[in-house]
Formats: structure tokens, sequence, C-alpha cells
């Protein structure tokens, strides 16, 4: 079964902005996937390195362990799963609807749906309607996952 | 309590707060207190203090009196205590006597019901609440000198005693109100305060070591504020974290989250001024 999940539906009382309308994509709910790219531009691993490990952006490294990154940066987290080998266990759409919203597979996960501005409750002001990356930085961090091969 | 610093250090658990988990905290207990750092509540959860959590280095400041950056203010509180303000001319000592003896588990009860307003108040609102209808004093500020001077000394009156809030009677709607609010998932992170202090508590979050959130240290002491803070305080840097709208200081949810988290910890001393990093 295909599921469209659109923060139009939210947005219907409100002007429609143009990152409404970057939010729509399709779930997989067969295999948890987003199978389609959130912008059709390829990810650039290098750009998403940068985004995961940006304490403003995915300060992904607050919960996740990643070996490579040892020598470049202290403090990794141990809330979530170490993800040194992560581009062996997972495929870029597989990754895609973890990153976008984990809680489709999980509604009590701790992860942020990091591609998400609907369904939140007192957000603070500055990062109201918005998602914690853009839809490009989700790309780009699927193809930095996807060399971490250990 | 030099000999427990000893006992550590002879366990090889001096370098961090990780290894400081080794240690059965049920057996530990602090010099002049009731009952000791953690214990195991009906639901075979081990409930730990805060101090449970921390280096070392930071629990020796909080064990000595003399090193404790806080201890100052239970001095400046005593003489606040009995100082007169306001224009009925009178002092806290006026009405209370004794802080040690008037005041020796109100640290322990609050936040409490006020019988004549039904509402729920904080330390803070009840000392407020004596300045302006008692001594005709100007209500001090939530996060004042003057209000965490005061707040310290009179929840120190209680130090070592169990943590005993009341969570029944008038008390029932507001606890099950901050446990709902515990429990939300809110900001833009989208967490709730169970998912890091119930669900993942003795992890790394960063460089963060989380611990279960437990609020009996307060007012503490915590190095990255470099002064004492209330626990309003704290939830709200919690909810900057997870990019939340803070409530306010003194707000209902502050007071409701308050009370709830104080149930959660019933039973663990009160410490303050406890030390934290």
């Amino acid at each position: 079964m295909k599921t469209l999940i659109t923060a139009l539906v939210v947005a219907t009382t409100f002007a429609v902005s143009a990152s409404a309308q970057d939010m729509a994509y399709v779930v997989n709910d067969d295999d948890y996937t987003i199978e389609k790219s959130l912008t059709g531009v390829p990810g650039d691993a290098g750009a998403g390195q940068a985004a995961f490990v940006g304490r403003k952006k995915g300060n992904c490294l607050a919960c996740h362990a990643v070996e490579q990154l040892k020598d470049s940066q202290l403090f990794h987290g141990e809330v979530g799963p170490d993800l040194s080998d992560v581009g062996n266990s997972y495929s870029a759409e597989e990754l895609r609807l973890r990153i976008v919203d984990y809680k489709v597979i999980n509604d009590d996960v701790i992860m942020p749906a990091f591609f998400r501005s609907t369904g939140l409750s007192n957000v603070g002001k500055k990062f109201k309607d918005k998602t914690i990356l853009s839809a490009q930085e989700v790309e780009d961090i699927i193809a930095y996952l996807l060399t971490l091969k250990s | 309590m030099k000999l427990f610093l000893v006992g550590l250090a002879a366990l090889g658990l001096s370098l961090g707060a990780a290894q400081a988990q080794d240690i059965d905290w049920t057996k530990v207990t602090l010099e002049g207190f009731e009952v000791p750092l953690a214990y195991e509540n009906e639901d075979g959860d081990l409930i730990r203090s805060g101090f449970t959590f921390r280096t070392p280095g930071t629990q020796a400041m909080q064990e000595d009196d003399f090193a404790n950056p806080a201890f100052w203010r239970v001095d400046e509180g005593e003489i606040a205590w009995s100082t007169p303000e306001g224009s009925e001319g009178k002092s806290c000592a006026d009405c209370h006597g004794d802080a040690a003896e008037s005041m020796a588990t109100v640290g322990t009860e609050y936040p409490k019901v006020d019988a004549e307003s039904g509402e729920l108040l904080a330390l803070e609102h009840r000392i407020n609440k004596c300045r302006t209808e008692n001594m005709g004093a100007e209500a001090y500020k939530w996060e004042s000198q003057g209000m965490l001077t005061m707040t310290v000394y009179v929840r120190h009156q209680s130090r070592g005693k169990p943590v005993n809030v009341a969570v029944d009677g008038p008390a029932a709607p507001f606890f099950e109100e901050g446990k709902a609010l515990y429990n939300k998932r809110v900001g833009q992170l989208d967490m709730a305060c169970k998912h890091c202090h119930e669900d993942y508590y003795g992890n790394y979050i960063r460089a963060d070591f989380l611990s279960q959130g437990q609020s009996n240290g307060f007012p503490t002491y915590r190095q990255k504020w470099g002064k004492v803070g209330s626990i309003h305080r704290r939830i709200r840097g919690c909810m900057g974290n997870i990019r939340g709208a803070k409530y306010p200081y003194g707000s209902h949810e502050n007071t409701v989250l308050e009370l709830y988290i104080a149930h959660r910890g019933k039973g663990l001393p009160v410490e303050t001024p406890a030390v934290r990093n």
C-alpha cells in the first residue's frame, strides 16, 4: 500500500508555502522505503558528511557513532545504532524513509523526523513550520551514509 | 566524605561518569542523609539521583560544603530569613521561627496544592505569596538572586530527607497533567521528556551523559550555568534543546511537570544545593 504523506493537508487553512510543496513524498509501507529522490538531484557525499556532523543540521553524531569520524570528531553518541557499516546494511530508499520520518516504522522512537514540519506540538518560534533538514540535505546525507562500509 | 572518595579511587572509578555506573548506589548514603542515592521502586526500576551520573570530581564538589560553590546561599539565606522586608515590617522568622524546625520537611513536599486556593504551588510561588500577602513586600522574580537564595535556604533544611510529594486527592489532576506533559512529544525534534530520561538514561548524547532527570538536588548549582538555577530553568533548557517553545517561569506547565518529576524521584534524598555539570 502506498500512502501519500503531504504537508498540504495541514496547510489548507494557511498559505501554502514552497517548502510545504517540497514535502510531498510517497512511503512504501510494504518494505518501509521512499523510492523517489526528494529532489531529483543526486546527493553529494561530501556535503552530506557536513550536514551529518553539523550540530545545527543533522547533528547525527549526537546519537550515532561512526568509526570513520573518530579521528576528526570527539564525543559520538550511543543512543542510536553505530552507523560505521550502514552502507552495507541499508539501501538509499530505506535510508530515505528512516531520515525523513522514522516514526512511520516505530511510533515510539526517539529519532526525530528530519523532513517533516507537520504534526508537531509546541515548536519554538524560530523552527515553526520548518523541517530540520532541507530535501537536498537529506539526499546528501543518504549519499554520505552509503559510503560508510567497514 | 573523604572515605567515600578514596573508595571510588580504589575501585579505579575516577575516570568518568560512565564507569561510575558500576557502583551499587542503593548502598551509598551521603553523610547525614537519611536515605541512599538510589533505590529500586515497586516496578523493579532503579531510581537514581543525578549525583550518581556525574563524575567523582563533580560529586566531590557537592559533598564538601566548603567546596560547594552554591553553599554561600545557605548562609545568605539564613540572614535573609530573619531580615524584615515590606510594609508590614516582618521577616520570615517572625511567623515561621527557626527554619530548621518549621521548614524541616517543606523541601520534600513541594510542589504542593494550596488548601485555600486549590492551586498547585511551587516553593517559589509559596514564598512570593508570603511576601506579597503577609509581608507587604514585592514578589521576587523567579530566577532572581533573592529567590534562588531563599529557595536554596528553605529546601536545604530538608537535605537528606526523602522527597515526599503528594500526588493524590487535590493533587491528582495536576499529577495527571504533569504525567501527560512528560510523555508528550514537543518541539521540532518531536521528543518527550521520557525519551531521554526514561528510555536512554545512562547513555551519552554527544558529550552529555543522560541522567534520569531527577529534581531532588534543585535548586542546583550547574557548572554550565556557573550558578544555581531552578528546576523550571532546567526544564526550559531541555525545551530549547529539542527546539520547543519554552514554558514561562512559574507557569502551570512547568509546575505540573515539576510535580510529576518530583514524584518519579519520590524517596530520593533532597540534596539542595546539589552540584551538577
